[in-house]
């Protein structure tokens, strides 16, 4: 190849003495690499499986506390649950959404790219986990987002959401176009 | 993993990405909300939901009437896929193992197998993968029809069976975002197969694909590059130039390509055209190997030119360069020795975008990550840092574990604290008023069986008025105190007695119908106050049990909960420590290759300054009147 003619040597019979001690040293270093590497990935192996191990248990545990929380913490008689999707194929740029319950203010949220990417894909937020008590309440929905021709709206809804023994499950599809930018479902 | 194989798992991974679990008409808020968090690549917290929910759909006894019926067969499908994009591969299929084995039908069952083998072949198990195909039959999902011919064809390749996958890649025709792929396979599939002639015009095709995806520009660059290699390595330099100059100037493999387009024209003994790729190249970033060969070969091509005073030139900017650089990594070896390597990986801001590999080598005062972009090319090393960001990341899940597990605690304290001294009495009343609301309900039920009885033997004085009753008790009063006497008065006073009675009676019996009528609309109205009064015990009943459910019964879940926290954190504590050290070490023995590598073409650098200096002068010697150029 041509790079071996980089550099011009005038003394070639030191070079090719050099050359084959470098070789000899190459090989002699390779077969120990190699072996080297063999080890080296014979102990990652075994440790991924250990990852892998710990990360099952964890999981395991992760759910476990996820349905303790949910009992300690908002209880089915009380539990409401609020969730944000994108109508689908909708372009618009949610920047943020608020919620109030009865006039209070629960959640804020500011989107990032890639929640706004994963809700474009057809991902659902929860944006609020909460408890209230049976009986209807008030649910103000305001969202700040930029339409697809790159205008700023602020939309703000009013619903009113009725709230019985079981868990309240509350989805707000939200649409940059149309007649209805926040439209409400109930699970 | 092999670049190819890698290149296929991409290739899969956009055919995934082309039939992803639709979020539009879900009907399953908790399904879409593991989507949210797995198209954020948040694959634990997508698995934690979805795995919970799918156990949970299995356990119902009417599983039909929950929402996530409806996507449950795209549900158990993605908890593979999480599973196997968290990298548990032990445990990635199994949820697609439970639906194969299900009586569900053939189409399912067929893109179960599908996802089966998917699986099978990303963790390397290429029989599992090829079994797992075969039983594939009859009806199959259009929409991954395709993807299992790629599949099928992926796994010849990877078993060897070079012409099986030819034959499969031929008959494929794919929709827009394989068709790269395919093309691209096919042609390596042909080399593998011992075509080359056709491996070439194969090659040359895919490289000419119009795409505007990202992954499309990609495997087009990659087929011209392999294309450029192939035709260089066989000679044919102008050839293996056009190829070359059709990989895109900013794309990932633009760097290759500069490298051996110059490596073309220099074979061709064209070195001056060699130059332009390698001059530009040669002014990109430092640490990456082609521009370290390059900023060698530029003086070279200049040397060959007879340009010796610029080869000079050239050459000690090389030799800067390079001893710049073998301080750099001398730095990096130092700093990763020190343990600041691992620090700078796990630094929370580094990680909020995508191209935080890229970012960490801009850090200031960061030698430790100058030579991280060089290191994730090693497939070793991805695996090891992956594991070790997963690892960070569940150790700080099971911190924040423990401190939600002590503020359950002191929750459940102060529940019980205030509950505890409110309920006995909150109980005496209730015992109370239970016993009252218990005995106005039996009367209702009493009254309700007499107005049904009323219905089949009509009784009238059922129905007597308060005052009728009053009246009626008054005159049996009287006629038992008249008793059996037989005088004048006391016939005349049974006879008025009669009288009253009989009026009583017709009273009762002529307004029957409307007082019956009356009662039933009374009682349903008495219904609607039981009902109320119902609905407000049942409500009491429940806000009783809720704050006993609120304190009572959960210390032995949350101490169970807490031991197993305990326990995992020092395995997890373990396994970074030694994750952390494979890492250093995989850094390590990558950057003292790479300096080694420094070090020779210093060496060069450093000859080729000398030499072309000695050349320039003798020129300068043999010609007076033309100085080194």
């Amino acid at each position: 190849m041509a790079r071996r003619n980089w550099i011009t040597n005038t003394r070639a019979p030191f070079l090719a003495a050099r050359v084959f001690v470098f070789l000899l040293v190459l090989c002699l270093s390779s077969v120990r690499g190699w072996t080297q590497q063999n080890d080296q990935q014979q102990q990652m192996r075994g440790l991924d499986e250990q990852v892998q191990e710990i990360k099952s248990d964890i999981l395991n545990i992760s759910q476990e506390l996820s349905r303790l929380e949910e009992k300690l913490l908002y209880p089915s008689g009380t539990q409401v649950a609020i969730f944000i999707a994108l109508a689908k194929g909708d372009q618009m740029r949610l920047d943020a959404v608020r919620l109030q319950i009865d006039g209070q203010l629960v959640a804020h949220h500011i989107y990032s790219a890639k929640e706004l990417e994963a809700l474009r894909k057809g991902g659902v937020q929860r944006i609020y986990v909460g408890n209230v008590a049976t009986g209807d309440h008030q649910l103000e929905v305001l969202v700040d987002a930029k339409a697809e021709g790159g205008s700023d709206f602020t939309r703000t809804e009013r619903f009113t959401v009725r709230k019985e023994v079981k868990p309240k499950l509350v989805g707000l599809t939200l649409a940059g176009s149309g007649n209805t930018p926040i439209a409400l479902g109930e699970w | 993993m092999q670049p190819a194989r890698r290149l296929i798992a991409l290739g899969l991974a956009l055919a995934l990405a082309a039939s992803p679990v639709s979020g539009s008409d879900l009907r399953d808020l908790f399904f879409g909300e593991a989507l949210f968090h797995a198209l954020q690549g948040q694959y634990f917290d997508a698995l934690q939901r979805l795995d919970t929910e799918v156990a949970l759909h299995r356990g119902l006894d009417q599983p039909e009437l929950d929402t996530l019926h409806y996507h449950i067969k795209n549900a158990e499908f993605s908890v593979g896929d999480f599973e196997l994009n968290y990298r548990m591969h032990h445990r990635a299929g199994r949820a697609i193992k439970a639906v194969l084995e299900g009586a569900v039908d053939e189409a399912v069952r067929n893109e179960a197998a599908f996802r089966l083998a998917r699986i099978h072949f990303q963790k390397g198990q290429l029989d599992d993968a090829l079994h797992a195909l075969a039983r594939i039959n009859g009806v199959v999902p259009h929409e991954i029809a395709d993807d299992i011919e790629f599949l099928r064809a992926n796994v010849y390749m990877a078993t060897g069976r070079a012409g099986d996958a030819v034959k499969v890649l031929e008959q494929l025709r794919s929709d827009q975002s394989l068709t790269g792929f395919v093309a691209y396979n096919l042609g390596i599939a042909m080399l593998q197969d011992n075509r080359p002639q056709q491996s070439i015009e194969q090659l040359d095709k895919a490289g000419q694909l119009s795409t505007a995806d990202a992954a499309g520009v990609a495997i087009r660059d990659k087929s011209n590059l392999v294309l450029g290699t192939i035709l260089f390595e066989s000679g044919s330099f102008e050839r293996a130039k056009q190829s070359l100059d059709r990989v895109h100037l900013e794309g990932p493999f633009s760097n290759q390509a500069l490298l051996r387009a110059g490596w073309a024209e220099a074979s061709a003994k064209k070195y001056d055209r060699a130059l332009v790729p390698w001059t530009m190249l040669a002014d990109r970033e430092p640490t990456d190997v082609a521009v370290q060969e390059a900023v060698l070969a530029v003086p070279h091509a200049y040397a060959s030119l007879n340009l010796h005073g610029r080869a000079a030139i050239t050459y000690g900017r090389a030799l800067e360069l390079f001893t710049h650089q073998i301080e750099k990594v001398d730095a990096s070896l130092m700093s990763i020795r020190e343990g600041r390597f691992l620090k700078a990986l796990i630094r929370e801001e580094s990680r909020q975008d995508s191209g935080w590999v890229i970012s960490l080598r801009t850090l200031p005062d960061a030698p430790e990550t100058y030579y991280l972009m060089e290191l994730m090319a090693s497939h070793d090393f991805q695996t090891a840092l992956q594991n070790y960001l997963d690892l960070e990341e569940l150790r700080s899940k099971l911190n924040t574990w423990q401190t939600s597990l002590d503020a359950f605690d002191e929750i459940v304290k102060i529940r019980g604290q205030h509950f505890e001294p409110l309920l006995p009495d909150v109980d005496a009343q209730f015992r109370e008023l239970d016993a009252r609301i218990r005995l106005r309900l039996e009367q209702r039920k009493h009254l309700a069986r007499r107005l049904q009885l009323i219905l089949t033997a009509p009784r009238p004085e059922y129905l007597a008025t308060a005052e009728e009753t009053m009246a009626a008790e008054r005159i049996a009063l009287i006629e038992k105190q008249l008793g059996e006497s037989d005088s004048l008065e006391a016939q005349s006073f049974r006879q008025r007695a009669a009288r009253l009675r009989g009026m009583l009676t017709w009273q009762q019996e002529t307004e029957y119908h409307e007082r019956l009528t009356a009662a039933h609309v009374h009682l349903n109205e008495l219904n609607a106050q039981v009902n109320t009064l119902t609905k407000e015990y049942d409500s009491f009943v429940r806000a009783r049990q809720a704050a006993s459910h609120s304190y009572v019964g959960y210390d032995v879940q949350i101490a169970g909960l807490r031991e197993r926290v305990n326990n995992a954190r020092p395995r997890v504590d373990d396994l970074m420590a030694r994750q952390g050290h494979m890492i250093e070490t995989v850094a390590i023995n990558q950057l003292e290759a790479r300096r080694k590598r420094l070090l020779v073409q210093q060496t060069e650098a450093r000859y080729g300054v000398a030499d072309s200096y000695d050349r320039a002068a003798r020129a300068q010697s043999d010609e007076p009147g033309e100085g080194g150029r």
